[in-house]
């Protein structure tokens, strides 16, 4: 099936299309603040300013852009393979698991930089392998990837619950947690890169899982663009039926694509848990994985793209905590607002604007979207 | 004595929980039935539960609230259609978008208007659905009498005169009465309506045009639009139903089992919907059959918390609240009878040119 969407330059397709999406998002998020009583324009001010105003905030909302990073990268990964990773969160909640065993076993023997890896290791397998049963079951009993992600999730929810509350809690604890880790399972901290700048921190969390995400999101580029098992999973993302004439195997590349996404999935587990709270508690993920669905749709399924849109919700986060200091009738829960209308208008209206532009574009050169080229094979 | 007692609590409360899964079911139905997957269940009901509460509290009236709830959840409804009918734009990109607008206007609106940290007002009584207990039967048998001068009330009440003393008589034989009277009795009359409309539901789907053609247009929509009918408004129209049901579910879960919204209060009701339509396979009766399972198990694990079976030991609770999703994913593998979804769901319809 041709898409009924004539041709737009690459630059229109790729910049201007997501960003007018993007205003559109944020004026009706605009208008939920008028609706709320407080001014838009100041509230927009507080946000910047509280997200990249001060050092502090500048290292809150990078050690929130990593977790995105990740979360982000994981659903393009399966999303250039056609496929909805809505397990996102599923994932990277029971990588905790894996998290949670290789500190409490090492982190009083080993130094950080020998538990990193191997946690490193363990949470991207733990991850992968709750990616691999919805992987199997789509590609073998065809199951729809979709709602068997969403069962997970709740089925990764519950055992982490049963977990924490049981066998993982310390005896003597009331907290539904693991203990706290000790020296040997804690990353270092990377404020020293913005102090470099000039700025001060207090304490912010921002740690080196910074820079393993800032790789990973390389890595997926070097996947997806420039080796075969990227271009097969682009091929199959594309068209199934081309993937099956081509040869590739649908089992083979739906089941290496979801464990890839769900080892993303799962090293987005390192931020928080090692970076920041040193253990492993209840709801640590607490939606990262479902922003993860809008950073991906937002960067266009490409990693600078999901970088810098990780950024951006990295400083709604930040800059969101602010505001609801300033404004309190604007709590952080307007960062989900926000959150959905970017799905919403990035995602399932992304084509909403398309016809206007075209027909401005067309208007002013009609070169541009294709029109010579028909009217040429006319005359 | 003792363990008939406890029986009959544990399937009151089946039902009592099965009702918001149910409604949330049935208005699945509709819109997978016509085509559209949607996994907004979740939100529509919150924004239900959150407009039912609210404007109830507001107005003073529990029928105002209702129609509120249903006003705003087909809204919604309709926000997914103009996505994914009229913009062809990925049905589960949309229905999750619908989650998170509903997940955080609900709380950030209920805070700004109501001031509670995102609840709503508790309903005082009249704002509420009430109970129709075997009370509430007795007292209205006792009181009514025919009068010339309020002549509507009285035809209205002498209507619901034969029922009344029907379910009077049942509750009152020895034995059977009591049961009965917990069971079937005592529920407000939004848990009647969800289960009325299980039969409903099956016969617009199969017995009237209207449910032909909205099962065709989720099998094979271009031979719909080769009639002559439109696809698009078929397919709206069944999201209004989604909408119409997600409200009513709503306005449950806030103004009969709760007594006001709570921020997040649908707590994943809506998936499990969504997964009870597949274990039902897409059928009415099933469906309902599936929530009442899905609303046992939720019953089961809160009565059981903590203490243990006789053959099996102590079950986790989280065990038995994982079981709806082990059981759809089970299913959905193929193992225990297949579940096939309607042809063409998920896929926009692009008319030919």
């Amino acid at each position: 099936m041709s898409t009924p969407y004539a041709k737009l330059p690459a630059w229109a397709d790729y910049g201007l299309i997501p960003l007018i999406n993007l205003s559109v998002a944020f004026i009706v998020a605009g208008f939920v603040v008028l609706l709320v009583g407080e001014n838009p324009f100041r509230a927009a001010v507080i946000l910047v300013e509280g997200a990249f105003g001060k050092g502090t905030g500048i290292a809150f909302t990078l050690f929130y852009a990593t977790t995105f990073i990740f979360t982000g990268l994981s659903v393009a990964v399966a999303a250039h393979c056609g496929l909805f990773n809505i397990g996102t969160e599923g994932q990277a909640y029971i990588a905790g698991l894996g998290i949670a065993i290789v500190c409490l076993s090492f982190d009083s023997v080993l130094p950080w930089w020998l538990t990193f890896p191997l946690a490193i290791v363990a949470a991207a397998v733990v991850g992968a392998l709750w990616a691999l049963i919805p992987a199997y079951l789509q590609a073998r009993r065809g199951s729809h990837i979709v709602i068997t992600t969403i069962m997970f999730n709740f089925i990764a929810a519950s055992i982490m619950v049963y977990l924490l509350v049981g066998p993982l809690k310390p005896a003597a604890s009331q907290a539904p947690q693991t203990r706290n880790f000790f020296a040997g399972a804690e990353l270092p901290k990377l404020n020293w890169i913005i102090e470099l700048f000039g700025a001060k921190i207090r304490s912010a969390p921002l740690n080196v899982t910074f820079l393993l995400a800032l790789v990973m999101a390389f890595l997926v580029w070097l996947l997806i663009w420039r080796t075969k098992l990227g271009y097969e999973m682009r091929t199959y993302g594309h068209s199934p039926k081309a993937a099956r004439y081509a040869g590739i195997s649908e089992t083979r590349i739906i089941i290496t694509a979801m464990m890839i996404s769900g080892a993303l999935a799962g090293m987005m587990a390192l931020n928080p848990v090692m970076g920041d709270q040193h253990n492993v508690a209840i709801d640590f993920v607490s939606g990262a994985g479902f922003v993860g669905i809008a950073v991906a749709l937002m960067g266009r399924l490409h990693p600078v793209g999901i970088v810098l849109a990780a950024i951006l919700f990295g400083m709604l986060y930040q800059g969101g905590a602010e505001l609801a200091f300033e404004m309190p009738a604007i709590s952080r829960d307007m960062i989900v607002i926000i959150q959905g209308l970017v799905i919403l208008f990035a995602g399932a209206l992304e084509h909403m604007f398309r016809p206007y532009i075209q027909a401005l574009f067309a208007s002013f050169s009609p070169r541009s979207v294709g029109m010579e080229a028909v009217k040429g094979k006319g005359a | 004595m003792d363990l008939l007692n406890a029986v009959v609590q544990v399937l009151d409360s089946t039902i009592r929980l099965s009702v918001p899964l149910l409604l949330a079911c049935l208005a699945g139905l509709y819109s997978e039935r016509a085509g559209i997957f949607d996994i907004g269940l979740e939100g529509k009901m919150l924004v239900g539960a959150f407009a039912g509460a609210a404007a109830a509290s507001v107005f003073h009236s529990a029928f105002l609230g209702l129609g509120m709830a249903i006003l705003i959840s087909v809204a919604f409804a309709l926000i997914h259609g103009f996505a994914s009918i009229t913009h062809r734009g990925n049905q589960i990109v949309s229905g999750v978008a619908i989650n998170f607008i509903a997940a955080g206007s609900t709380i950030i609106l209920g805070q700004a208007w109501f001031q509670q940290g995102g609840r709503t007002p508790a309903l005082q009584p009249g704002e509420r659905f009430e109970s129709i207990t075997a009370d509430v039967i007795s007292n209205f048998l006792a009181t009514y009498s025919f009068s010339s001068a309020d002549l509507l009330a009285s035809l209205r009440g002498l209507i619901l005169y034969l029922p009344a003393l029907l379910f009077d008589a049942l509750a009152r034989i020895p034995g059977f009465g009591p049961v009965f009277a917990e069971l079937i009795l005592g529920h407000s009359i939004l848990v009647y309506f969800a289960f009325a409309m299980v039969p409903f539901t099956w016969w617009v789907l199969f017995r009237t045009r209207f449910g032909l053609r909205l099962r065709a247009v989720g099998e094979n929509p271009a031979a719909v639009d080769t009639a002559g009918i439109s696809v698009a408004w078929l397919r709206y129209r069944a999201l209004i139903c989604t909408g119409i049901l997600t409200g009513v579910a709503g306005a449950y879960l806030s103004m009969v089992q709760n007594g006001g919204f709570v921020k997040d209060m649908t707590a994943g009701k809506g998936y499990i919907a969504l997964a009870a339509l597949i274990f039902a396979k897409w059928k009415p009766v099933n469906a309902m059959f599936a929530c009442l399972l899905f609303g046992f198990l939720d019953a089961a694990a809160i009565r059981l918390q903590g203490s243990p079976l006789p053959i099996i030991g102590k079950v986790p609770v989280q065990f038995m609240q994982a079981l709806p999703y082990i059981l759809t994913v089970i299913l959905l593998a193929g193992f225990i009878g297949k579940a096939i979804p309607p042809r063409a769901g998920g896929v926009p319809y692009v008319k030919e040119r």
